[in-house]
């Protein structure tokens, strides 16, 4: 109930319309990484999603945002199914991924946003480690960037309110691995895979 | 005759119409052979199946009364500012602008029109709005563009919200012995607009030739615009019955609406390229956005009530 409820609100606010390209939206493992610049973000991916996909994939969610007050926390955990993480975890490189990593082993997709915090710009900042930790460990997961286009033009930083201003969600090409390629020339390349699919701009 | 007679004639007209028209589609698409001619082909009919859906809207809406009529014309205006907003660059410092248009003077727009109170729903937005809107702007402190991005949201509320809201506006209209019939003229708006489009289109695609503004909207031709002009006063005079006009009064309504839906599809394209796109959105299958459908419409709609109002109230 709740779910549907969510996806008609995103609809009529938002639009959030799912554009394939390169890839379509098939039953099979993936991580979906994606620009991240508003609160919409993880709804936005979520609702664009089929029905089927959407019970077995689990955005990630950052546990100072959604694992605040039981209502957040409800539709973050129960509704959209996500995985709470910590941002600020101390420890070896990649602890924070051990909830994460639970997921794929169950055979399950996730929802990734490799910047770690909302940015202000049309294009993803630089990515952080955890996508490239992920895709060493579960070789078999496709790898499928995502541009979410508006969602911080209806949704800034520091605002209260979404605007109606339609957004789009564009699935592309899955990210082709090269064996034995270094840490940062991966993440710089899965970056530029999401620039790729951003629409040009008409400043 | 009652008002719900007539109303049941004319939805029925406009059903055989679409028949007829969903006939000759389906003849056409048998027919065409060229890659081109397919393409149009497809088109029209996209476009005549996205129109039973319209008209079957507007039949609810109207079966419902007035309450839900408004809610029907709120949402129009809603989506259609969705789309023109999403199509203008914003900042994050137009958010607060773009919250009071959106939340704040979009429905207290169409809520004066349900009360009735004239005098200040024909001021809201081109005056309480074009002076809170650069003042919320203004807050922000962000001064790049500034009169650009004021002028553009004003713009969008004045065609998508001020505009358009005076179609259901002429609910409200009293007219000497003629209770309740705003609905009539509702539909006589409605149906000139939306004909003079469509039979523009057919002139145009039979025997256009001669290109009226080729730079801002190629697809407007003088063949298309005299066939379909005159296409259009014809049904408005044919429609006088249900109206208070007499038929050449109603032909020089009609005459009105062609006139003021022509200019307001030539501006509206004139901002579509100048925003590089060729529609305002993708909502409505085979025509485009709802604002491409809307477009003649929000600028006849104002003319049209204030002609009624003054001349027959």
């Amino acid at each position: 109930m709740i779910d549907l409820a969510l996806i008609g609100l995103t609809r009529f606010i938002v639009g959030g319309q799912a554009r394939w390209t390169g890839s379509l939206p098939e039953m099979r493992q993936r991580i979906y990484f994606a620009n991240h610049s508003s609160h919409l973000d993880t709804l936005l991916i979520w609702s664009a999603l089929p029905r089927g996909l959407r019970a077995s994939t689990h955005p990630i969610a950052a546990a100072d945002y959604w694992g605040k007050g039981i209502v957040r926390r409800h539709i973050g955990v129960k509704v959209l199914n996500g995985v709470l993480i910590e941002r600020s975890t101390q420890g070896p490189p990649g602890a924070a991924l051990a909830p994460l990593r639970n997921v794929l082993s169950e055979g399950e997709s996730l929802i990734l946003f490799p910047e770690g915090s909302r940015g202000s710009e049309r294009l993803p900042g630089p990515f952080k480690s955890g996508l490239y930790w992920l895709s060493q460990e579960f070789p078999d997961v496709q790898l499928v960037p995502t541009y979410l286009d508006n969602p911080s033009r209806a949704f800034p930083k520091g605002t209260f309110l979404p605007v109606p201003i339609s957004c789009t969600v564009r699935f592309g090409p899955p990210l082709v691995r090269h064996a034995g390629e270094e840490k940062d020339a991966f993440l710089e390349r899965a970056r530029a895979a999401v620039s790729a699919l951003a629409p040009d701009s008409l400043g | 005759m009652s008002l719900s007679d007539k109303l049941l004639i004319l939805f029925g007209g406009v059903g055989a119409l679409l028949g007829a028209a969903s006939l000759i589609g389906f003849v056409l698409s048998r027919r065409a052979t060229s890659e081109t001619g397919r393409a149009t082909i497809d088109n029209l009919n996209a476009r005549i199946r996205a129109w039973w859906v319209m008209i079957a809207i507007f039949a609810v809406s109207f079966a419902l009364g007035r309450g839900v009529t408004m809610v029907l014309f709120a949402l129009t205006s809603f989506y259609t500012l969705r789309e023109f907003v999403s199509l203008t660059p914003t900042r994050a410092a137009d958010h607060l602008p773009l919250v009071a248009a959106f939340y704040v003077l979009l429905p207290l727009q169409y809520w004066l029109i349900s009360i009735d109170w004239y005098a200040l729903f024909t001021i809201l937005i081109p005056v309480y709005g074009f002076l809170l809107l650069p003042s919320l702007a203004a807050l922000k402190g962000d001064t790049e563009q500034f009169l650009l991005r004021v002028s553009r949201i004003q713009w969008g509320l004045m065609l998508t919200v001020y505009c358009i809201s005076h179609a259901p506006a002429l609910l409200t209209l009293d007219i000497p012995g003629r209770p309740g019939e705003g609905f009539l003229l509702l539909f006589f708006l409605i149906t000139i607009a939306q004909f003079s489009d469509v039979m523009q289109y057919v002139f145009g695609k039979l025997f256009g030739r001669t290109k009226i503004a080729p730079v801002v909207s190629p697809s407007k031709t003088a063949e298309g615009l005299v066939g379909g002009g005159l296409s259009a006063v014809a049904a408005g005079a044919a429609l006088w019955w249900i109206t208070p006009f007499t038929p050449l009064e109603a032909a020089a309504m009609a005459f009105a609406i062609v006139a003021m839906g022509f200019l307001g599809g030539l501006a509206l394209s004139a901002v579509k390229r100048s925003m590089a796109v060729k529609d305002w959105g993708s909502m409505i299958s085979g025509h485009g956005g709802v604002l491409d459908r809307m477009d003649s419409l929000s600028f006849a709609a104002p003319v049209f009530f204030h002609l009624t109002r003054y001349f027959y109230t």
